[in-house]
């Protein structure tokens, strides 16, 4: 059961977006995010709203899916439009009474930044996180940071130490669920208690498991350097990411993004902001 | 023999703890391993077998005495790419499967030494694919090691050993962590290793049966190299290597459990289905 976990929250699948370069897919996502900024009037909202739909569609996933990456942040959602209802000043006061001051202009401000908040997760889950491996994910940061490496930042070995980190997961994961049956058989008790009792219980479970994890990091350094590991220089690679017409695609989807939401914004300058 | 691989002479090595306190791992053990062949390296824990292996691919070096791996002498102070040039050469598989496998998907972990030896990118493909022919596990290239058994997962290990193609292998202790099946692919694939491309092997183990298939078998007992010798020749003296802490293979000890009770036999096979036939045989022919 505990071997099932998945990783990361890849959802597989054949869309343009899971056959794009990890790379340009980074890159679609920033360029996604500014250009969510750049909508200023309700027609431009209704575009990007209508335009990450679509790429709801292009991607394969079921819709439902999608919308529950929003759910953790429903709390952060409703604060942030709570904050601006009551504070955003205006020119059409709605509700005046004592020291609430309630404008027309705050309630359309507080449902944009609502609507932005909502399509910035979707579309980042969308175009990222649902559609590409972690272990791609993984190769397209380190392709985009090579830069940085020469002004001395160790991006092969973050790199590496992401894969690895994802390599050790479920076995860490299994091991836990060992470790926990050892110490049921032995009359530990994990459920009962308050919240403080329950962590209390976990310490016989951390200590082994941090005792093995680190047996597993020498191991693996061994293990490494027998096999002719030494760092990123003069290494090649099985995999080469390489750009393809996915690729142009998503580029032309991006620009498709950007000249919808400043037509909207200029020619359909309703209800701004 | 063949042209020397391995010439160990009066190799010792010893441990310093931290309060300076000495255990000598091993103690002035002088042999020769040919190029190509297969050798089991026999002993109970703790008798040095392990400081064996990790002195053949510079994780340590000698405290005295002199030990050439593929020509290259291994000292203390040897050159970052004189250790890389030995590491090359010698491949290594160790006992948890889990530790030793670095990325998620199988070919990735494969491609892992040959991208640290920095070869081209189609060479590697091709020795991938053919490494993981080789062990059988190509069909499972794209799967995640952790949904893999533990035989499964030392066969992808083993693929990242060839896939380096080194011309030593050595098998740290295997199988040891392994079920009786994933014991048996292991077995068939380093029988595999040493008979269709002629690798050198040297495999570390406490079981004797798998001992029993080596071309050679060394034993090593407190730090000594205590038999050397066809299996044949090594497990002829039962009462020996029962002094050393080993068993014997479970066939030989009941051949040997008859001949002590004044049963004779023409030969002394030592792998079990040949002493089950002439106990068979000798059971036939007496209630004639």
């Amino acid at each position: 059961m505990l071997k099932d976990i998945t990783l990361g929250q890849y959802f597989p699948g054949k869309s343009l977006l899971h056959r794009a370069d990890p790379r340009g897919k980074l890159l679609f996502a920033i360029f996604y995010i500014v250009v969510l900024f750049f909508a200023k009037s309700a027609a431009s909202f209704a575009f990007a709203l209508l335009y990450t739909a679509v790429l709801i569609g292009i991607s394969g996933l079921p819709g439902k899916t999608v919308l529950r990456a929003v759910r953790p942040l429903l709390f952060v959602i409703l604060f942030t439009a709570v904050i601006n209802i009551f504070w955003t000043t205006g020119e059409t006061p709605l509700v005046e009474w004592k020291f609430i001051h309630i404008y027309a202009e705050g309630l359309i401000f507080a449902l944009f930044m609502a609507v932005r908040i909502v399509l910035l997760v979707v579309g980042m889950s969308v175009i990222l996180s649902y559609t590409t491996t972690p272990i791609a994910l993984t190769d397209g940061i380190e392709a985009l940071l090579k830069p940085l490496a020469k002004i001395g930042v160790p991006v092969h070995d973050f790199a590496m130490m992401m894969t690895i980190a994802m390599r050790f997961i479920p076995t860490l994961v299994e091991e836990t669920g060992k470790i926990m049956d050892a110490q049921k058989a032995r009359g530990a008790d994990f459920e009962s208690g308050g919240l403080i009792k329950k962590a209390r219980a976990l310490v016989p479970v951390l200590v082994p498991l941090f005792v093995s994890a680190f047996k597993r990091a020498d191991d693996l350094a061994v293990a490494m350097e027998c096999r002719c590991y030494r760092g990123g220089e003069g290494r090649t690679k099985l995999k080469v990411l390489k750009f393809g017409t996915p690729d142009v695609l998503c580029a032309l989807l991006a620009a498709i993004f950007l000249a919808g939401i400043l037509l909207c914004n200029i020619f359909l300058p309703y209800i701004t902001i | 023999m063949a042209e020397p691989f391995i010439i160990a002479d009066n190799l010792s090595y010893t441990y310093t703890d931290g309060d300076g306190g000495e255990t000598a791992a091993l103690k002035n053990v002088s042999f020769t391993v040919g190029r190509g062949e297969y050798v089991a390296v026999l002993g109970h824990n703790g008798s040095g077998k392990s400081t064996l292996a990790k002195l053949l691919n510079v994780i340590l070096v000698p405290t005295s005495g002199s030990l050439t791996v593929a020509g290259k002498p291994i000292f203390d102070g040897m050159s970052d790419d004189e250790v890389f040039d030995v590491r090359r050469k010698v491949g290594m598989v160790f006992q948890n499967p889990d530790n030793q496998l670095v990325a998620t998907i199988v070919e990735e972990d494969v491609a892992f030494g040959p991208e640290n030896l920095g070869i081209p990118r189609d060479e590697i493909r091709l020795r991938v694919d053919d490494a993981l022919r080789t062990v059988g596990m190509y069909e499972h290239r794209d799967s995640q090691p952790h949904r893999l058994s533990g035989g499964q997962k030392q066969r992808v290990a083993i693929a990242g050993v060839i896939a380096m193609m080194p011309e030593c292998i050595v098998f740290d202790e295997s199988t040891a962590m392994l079920d009786p099946r994933g014991r048996a692919e292991v077995m068939r694939t380093i029988r595999r290793l040493s008979d269709d491309f002629g690798m050198t092997i040297l495999h570390i183990t406490h079981y004797m049966d798998e001992a029993v298939m080596a071309d050679r078998v060394m034993v090593i007992n407190d730090g000594e190299l205590y038999a050397d010798g066809t299996p044949k020749e090594v497990f002829r003296d039962v009462g020996a290597l029962r002094r050393v802490g080993l068993d014997v293979p479970q066939g030989r000890e009941l051949m040997d459990a008859l001949e002590q009770n004044g049963v004779s036999f023409a030969d002394s096979p030592i792998d079990n289905a040949g002493c089950a036939a002439l106990i068979l045989e000798r059971y036939r022919s007496r209630s004639k």
